[in-house]
């Protein structure tokens, strides 16, 4: 019985993560308004979660900055919609644009940092932006504006519809982020990713060309975070400079998402997303507690497991949930059907 | 090829200090295509330290070093990897959580230069040949010491290095397994690698090398003929305690 319970317990997760994605495809039948904000929230998060895992659990880019460029995107998106009169809907990807720019000289500074100096200085990067944000004319300064009712209702002229529209980019934005983030570690470059993240020195000694990698990273991660930016602006219907960059909401949570549902793992950083609104929703009414739940759990999972929850479940598992993986190719076994000029000699 | 004897490494004054301490002062040391260099050296002579060098872990703090006619002392590791300098470590560093199938796949995409679908099957030949097929789908980190070497060296192999340094690989093999080593080694040297192996075991490197060097105090002590060095007086005095 016992070699049974690992496919059981993978069958148990398989089926939790169909039932997953079948409520989020059904979300718009199943839910009433307030259910699709919470909703569009958690895919929201989801899309930064995988990509601050990308940038720290495999690129070692520890960033406490990928704020910086949810503001950019949120920014942006208002800049092209509300003030330059570009389709709403247009806007969208012209702010990950804009955010994918905005990578670039943030790059040449964060990328002469390593470890503690690139944490503090991706923070510092990020003030920075959020500052010069607050300067902007025609953007509210430091307190920020609303969006003009026309661009909102471009999206729904309903509050219901408008719901509706936005939890669908959402969900599309998080799809679009998950599947290429798979395709990518299961790419050449992601190979190396996946090595450079068990071993860092062994994989530059084994080809894998890091510095390359892991600007390819970072700019990777820029235009999902920013079409992220534009989704929350969407959903908040306003920007200002401490929510539309806030660390604490679009960096801090996100860690502890990472951590708590297993770093460098595909897995990890869903599992942690799905945990925080299910602790969210069970315990708001406590107020600060539930932080301090998170955090103590946070410490606790470190302890214990380095690789999160997922990797405690993957102690059980017998193989990945997204295979990630590359297995033996089939044609291996034509090798293997004439042992005896290969085979290593039995030790004598 | 005409070029067969002209040298395939060729490292001039190399030095490397830490602080006060020079590990490697001075170094001089060419290698051809045409060689298994063995190099002996008691703990602290600064071997590992060398290959670190050569393979573009370490930064020199003067000298050069040349492959293949070319200067690549300010190189990258990985750029001196896809050139064709392979290495294994002393101390394994596997990718833990990877399989041993896939350690062996970064090295064949990444070091060696192939697609995945060519990488896949170079990767799972060189599993054959080190012995490791059986292991293919294990996590690297649940192998035991052994298999960690032979890990070593499955990857280096799988770089399709010109130049293969090995640090220490055939330290507690039995006889019939450090005869399948120095088959592999044999037969890779005979398909056109140079080969630079750091090793303890004497008896594997007088099998195997067509020249051995003696490190000593960060230089080199004594280069020659696996016999003629082995019966040295100084290498006896410093290497052997005699």
């Amino acid at each position: 019985m016992a070699f049974r319970s690992p496919s059981l317990a993978m069958l148990a997760c398989r089926l939790a993560l169909l039932g997953g994605i079948a409520v989020l495809l059904l979300a718009p039948w199943l839910f009433d308004s307030e259910g699709l904000a919470v909703l569009t929230q958690f895919l929201t998060l989801l899309v930064l979660a995988l990509m601050w895992n990308l940038l720290a659990g495999y690129a070692d880019i520890i960033t406490v900055g990928q704020h910086a460029f949810v503001g950019i995107g949120a920014y942006a998106f208002y800049g092209f919609a509300a003030l330059a009169g570009v389709n709403p809907y247009a806007a969208i990807p012209l702010a990950a644009l804009v955010a994918l720019v905005a990578a670039v000289p943030a790059m040449a500074i964060v990328f002469r940092l390593r470890a503690a100096y690139l944490a503090v200085g991706t923070w510092v990067v990020a003030q920075v932006f959020m500052l010069l944000a607050g300067k902007l004319p025609g953007f509210g300064f430091g307190s920020g504006v609303s969006l003009p009712i026309a661009v909102a209702q471009a999206f729904g002229t309903d509050p219901a519809g408008r719901y509706t529209t936005i939890y669908l980019l959402a969900l599309g934005l998080a799809a679009v982020t998950l599947i290429s983030t798979w395709l990518l570690l299961r790419s050449r470059i992601g190979i190396g990713l996946t090595a450079m993240r068990d071993n860092e020195e062994a994989a530059g000694a084994l080809g894998v060309n890091i510095v390359r990698a892991r600007i390819l990273c970072f700019l990777w991660t820029a235009p999902f975070l920013g079409l992220a930016g534009a989704i929350i602006t969407l959903q908040n219907l306003r920007i200002s400079p401490p929510a539309s960059f806030s660390i604490i909401d679009w960096t801090v949570f996100v860690i502890f998402n990472v951590v708590i549902g297993g770093i460098g793992t595909l897995e990890g950083p869903i599992l942690g997303t799905a945990l925080f609104f299910v602790l969210r929703a069970y315990f708001s009414d406590l107020g600060t507690w539930h932080l301090i739940i998170l955090g103590v759990l946070s410490i606790v999972v470190i302890l214990i497991e380095p690789r999160g929850l997922w990797g405690l479940l993957r102690r059980v598992l017998p193989g990945d949930l997204i295979p990630v993986s590359h297995r033996r190719a089939a044609a291996a076994g034509a090798v293997r059907a004439a042992p005896e000029r290969f085979e290593p000699q039995p030790p004598a | 090829m005409a070029d067969d004897f002209a040298p395939l490494l060729e490292i001039a004054g190399l030095s490397r200090h830490f602080g006060g301490l020079k590990v490697i002062h001075a170094l001089d040391l060419a290698v051809a295509r045409t060689e298994i260099l063995g190099i002996l050296g008691p703990n602290g002579a600064g071997k590992s330290t060398l290959f670190n060098l050569i393979a573009g872990v370490l930064a020199p703090s003067g000298g050069a070093i040349r492959y293949e006619g070319r200067d690549v002392t300010h190189l990258r590791a990985w750029d001196r990897c896809r050139a064709g300098i392979g290495r294994t470590y002393q101390i394994p560093k596997p990718f833990a959580h990877m399989s041993v199938f896939e350690n062996v796949l970064v090295a064949a995409v990444h070091g060696g230069g192939a697609g995945i679908r060519q990488a896949r099957l170079e990767a799972a030949g060189v599993l054959e040949r080190t012995g490791l097929s059986a292991q293919h789908a294990r996590p690297a980190g649940s192998l035991t010491l052994l298999d960690l070497k032979r890990l070593e060296l499955a990857r280096a192999l799988a770089v399709k290095p010109r130049l293969l340094l090995l640090d220490e690989i055939a330290g507690g093999l039995t006889e019939a397994e450090c005869g399948t080593l120095l088959d592999i080694i044999v037969q890779v040297h005979a398909g056109g690698t140079g080969i630079v192996w750091i090793e303890h075991v004497i008896q594997a490197l007088r099998r195997a090398c067509t020249r051995l060097a003696v490190l000593h105090g960060g230089a080199i002590l004594a280069d020659g003929l696996p016999d003629a060095v082995l019966a040295d007086p100084r290498v006896k005095h410093v290497y052997l305690g005699t």
